[in-house]
């Protein structure tokens, strides 16, 4: 399941709600909006994403709008649009954590 | 693959309706088919043509209109959520026994059993909300 | 789409999870998204409810709304039954953070730990959140 996180986890708990809560096996984050926001390098966010047990996706138009690019934390893999489209598609089921 | 989608924010005040347009727009040029996009909550103002953003800016509703045209998408606002909110198609303002009606292009009315439906025959169903 | 879904009369069966995770009244969410749920038992498909975070707080008890003159909708959940929607899942650690147990619910549920909630949701097909 794609589980896609459009907050920031500075504002709300539905990151950490994905990571206690989402099924690691099969299981994909994608960031998008202000979800983006967690995979800031050397933020409070950085370890438990480290730690999620499934890959992490952050949506590059997103990080780029919000003047992420130079401060992205390692292990993150950026997707545009399309590749958005693609995880959406590569997973059997899709999830928007609102 | 069949992709449909749920808007739950209105424009401009939520990014939902702009994500939710950029992965139509990069569905399509995938070569997927967008079936449908059902506007709820908020998001039926998304629906109505009496926007007028500045001209710098993006216009969140023809944009809307355009792609469904253009690729045959259904769009459809939630009847119950519309009412609440004061959007009428002409058929529903008569109705009603309003004076005005604001339904853009390429937008419907319906009710909620099109969101199940989408559910249904896509084979994916993405939303979009706040 | 999942491997195990079923085909009866001719129509497809898929899996529906409704994902509530907003408290009711602060905002629209709840129950425009039991709206939904409403509807789609009309669709004959395997409904589930899941309660996530701040959502538990929409079946609690002894919900009063006649000072703030809206609508208290939450008897709805105790008709779920009448309309065959019986899979109310909650979130345990949600319900223990919120210091409410299975009693301070108005309806009967299926309480379950973070990891069963997470493998409910893997399991459905079409995932709808308000």
């Amino acid at each position: 399941m794609l589980h896609i996180v459009n907050k920031s986890p500075f504002d709300t708990g539905s990151l950490a709600s994905v990571l206690r809560v989402a099924k690691k096996d099969g299981g994909a984050v994608l960031l998008i909006e202000d979800g983006v926001y967690a995979a800031t390098k050397n933020s409070a966010t950085e370890a438990s994403l480290k730690a999620a047990g499934m890959p992490v996706y952050v949506l590059q138009p997103d990080a780029d709008a919000r003047g992420l690019q130079s401060r992205l934390m390692d292990g993150v893999n950026m997707v545009d649009y399309g590749g958005f489209v693609d995880l959406v598609a590569g997973h059997d089921n899709v999830q928007s954590w609102l | 693959m069949k992709f449909a989608i749920m808007v739950s924010e209105g424009p401009y005040t939520h990014q939902a309706t702009d994500s939710a347009y950029q992965f139509a727009k990069a569905a399509i040029a995938k070569g997927h088919e967008v079936t449908r996009v059902f506007f709820y909550h908020d998001g039926v103002n998304n629906g109505t043509r009496l926007t007028v953003p500045p001209q710098d800016d993006r216009n969140i509703v023809n944009r809307w209109s355009e792609i469904a045209t253009q690729n045959n998408i259904d769009l459809v606002i939630c009847i119950a959520a519309a009412q609440r909110r004061g959007l009428l198609d002409e058929n529903e303002a008569k109705r009603q026994g309003k004076d005005a009606n604001n339904i853009a292009p390429g937008f419907r009315i319906s009710g909620l059993g099109q969101l199940v439906e989408a559910g249904i025959q896509s084979d994916r169903l993405v939303v979009f909300g706040d | 789409m999942s491997d195990d879904m079923d085909f009866e009369e001719g129509g497809t069966i898929k899996k529906f999870m409704f994902v509530n995770r907003k408290a009711p009244y602060g905002t629209i969410y709840a129950l425009e998204g039991l709206e939904v749920v409403l509807i789609s038992a009309a669709f004959d498909q395997d409904v589930s409810l899941a309660f996530v975070d701040d959502g538990v707080f929409q079946l609690v008890k002894g919900q009063k709304t006649d000072g703030i003159e809206m609508k208290n909708f939450s008897p709805t959940y105790r008709a779920l039954e009448g309309y065959d929607i019986e899979k109310l899942y909650v979130d345990r650690e949600s319900l223990e953070a919120r210091g409410l147990s299975e009693d301070d619910l108005l309806v009967d549920v299926q309480v379950m730990s973070a990891a069963e909630m997470g493998d409910m949701m893997a399991q459905q097909d079409v995932v709808i959140s308000f």
